[in-house]
């Protein structure tokens, strides 16, 4: 099999685990309140550094490119309050832009 | 006098988020065909694995060469919020086994977040599928459109700046839980954490280091 089915398998089976364990198992029971909290803080740190990956990283190096225009836009339009698809589609623009102008 | 039904807004709030993660999921078919995925793959993660930023990490850590288990690693770390989700949304997701079994699989954040938003436990149930099914109809879909969009999508991904609608969008997921000092410290540890790493680990580890940032919770609680 190829990495990409195996990881297809895999992941599919574990991450329904971990959607199911609630209300097939452990329903009526609860975490302990520390461990619920570490896992509900989570998405906080692993969002950040996939920001940070997607827009920087290339395998194994930096590189700094009009993607970071395309973030900050995103920024200004998120203190903005605009919704997600606006979002998204002015980080694109902005990067779009970005190289049009810079070649 | 009865509450008036929110089944009305349940619909406006599910229509929207359904909408707003089109362009997402087109992004991901195109991530997961410049990994090298083929389309059946691609809809197989949008439909079995269904959480998106565990797609996408996942897909852009094979992409780059990190191989199964890292991008296996990076993908349930994402997804043991799922976990918590659970617990939360446990109590209005009661029935028999096989109606609960297949309810699980809509378990992501839009779900969970239209769910949790409602006050009665028939509505929160109504609103988490509402949103689950909502979504899963149109993430399956626009995964599909752009995992065979044109192989010159590449360049057309590049010139249209459609990379860059991918931070975006997890910038996006991530604002709304940045409301707090606590979090915003340990977004800006996990996101230096990943950035020094960038160089010098392997794809998918950056990911995984930074979690480790949550031990910061509590440690910086002591001040207002």
């Amino acid at each position: 099999m190829s990495d990409a089915t195996v990881t297809l398998v895999v992941l599919a089976s574990v991450t329904y685990a971990l959607k199911a364990a609630g209300p097939l198992v452990l329903s009526g029971r609860m975490l302990p309140s520390r461990a619920s909290r570490l896992v509900s803080l989570l998405p906080v740190p692993l969002l950040a550094a996939l920001i940070v990956t997607s827009t920087v990283a290339n395998d194994e190096a930096w590189t700094l490119d009009a993607r970071l225009v395309g973030l900050a836009a995103a920024a200004v339009a998120l203190w903005r309050r605009l919704p997600f698809v606006a979002v998204v589609l002015v980080a694109g623009g902005a990067t779009a832009a970005a190289r049009a102008i810079g070649g | 006098m009865p509450l008036p039904s929110p089944r009305a807004a349940i619909h406006r709030q599910a229509l929207s988020i359904a909408v707003a993660v089109g362009p997402f999921g087109v992004a991901f078919g195109i991530a997961a065909q410049r990994a090298g995925l083929r389309a059946i793959d691609a809809v197989g993660f949008s439909a079995l694995v269904f959480t998106g930023s565990a797609q996408f990490a996942a897909v852009s850590t094979l992409g780059a060469g990190g191989g199964a288990i890292a991008a296996i690693t990076a993908g349930v770390l994402l997804n043991l919020r799922s976990l918590a989700f659970g617990i939360a949304m446990a109590p209005d997701l009661a029935g028999p086994w096989w109606q609960r079994g297949l309810m699980c699989q809509l378990m992501i954040d839009e779900s969970t977040a239209v769910g949790t938003a409602q006050r009665e436990t028939r509505w929160r149930r109504y609103g988490y599928l509402c949103a689950g099914i909502g979504v899963f109809v149109v993430w399956n879909l626009t995964t599909l459109v752009g995992s065979v969009l044109s192989s010159d999508a590449d360049s057309l991904t590049h010139d249209l700046g459609i990379d860059a609608t991918i931070p975006a969008a997890f910038l996006a997921l991530l604002w709304p839980r940045l409301a707090d000092r606590t979090s915003r410290a340990i977004a800006v540890v996990g996101a230096a954490v990943a950035f020094g790493l960038v160089p010098i680990a392997p794809a998918g580890i950056p990911i995984i280091a930074a979690a480790l940032a949550v031990v910061l919770d509590g440690r910086l609680a002591k001040s207002p």
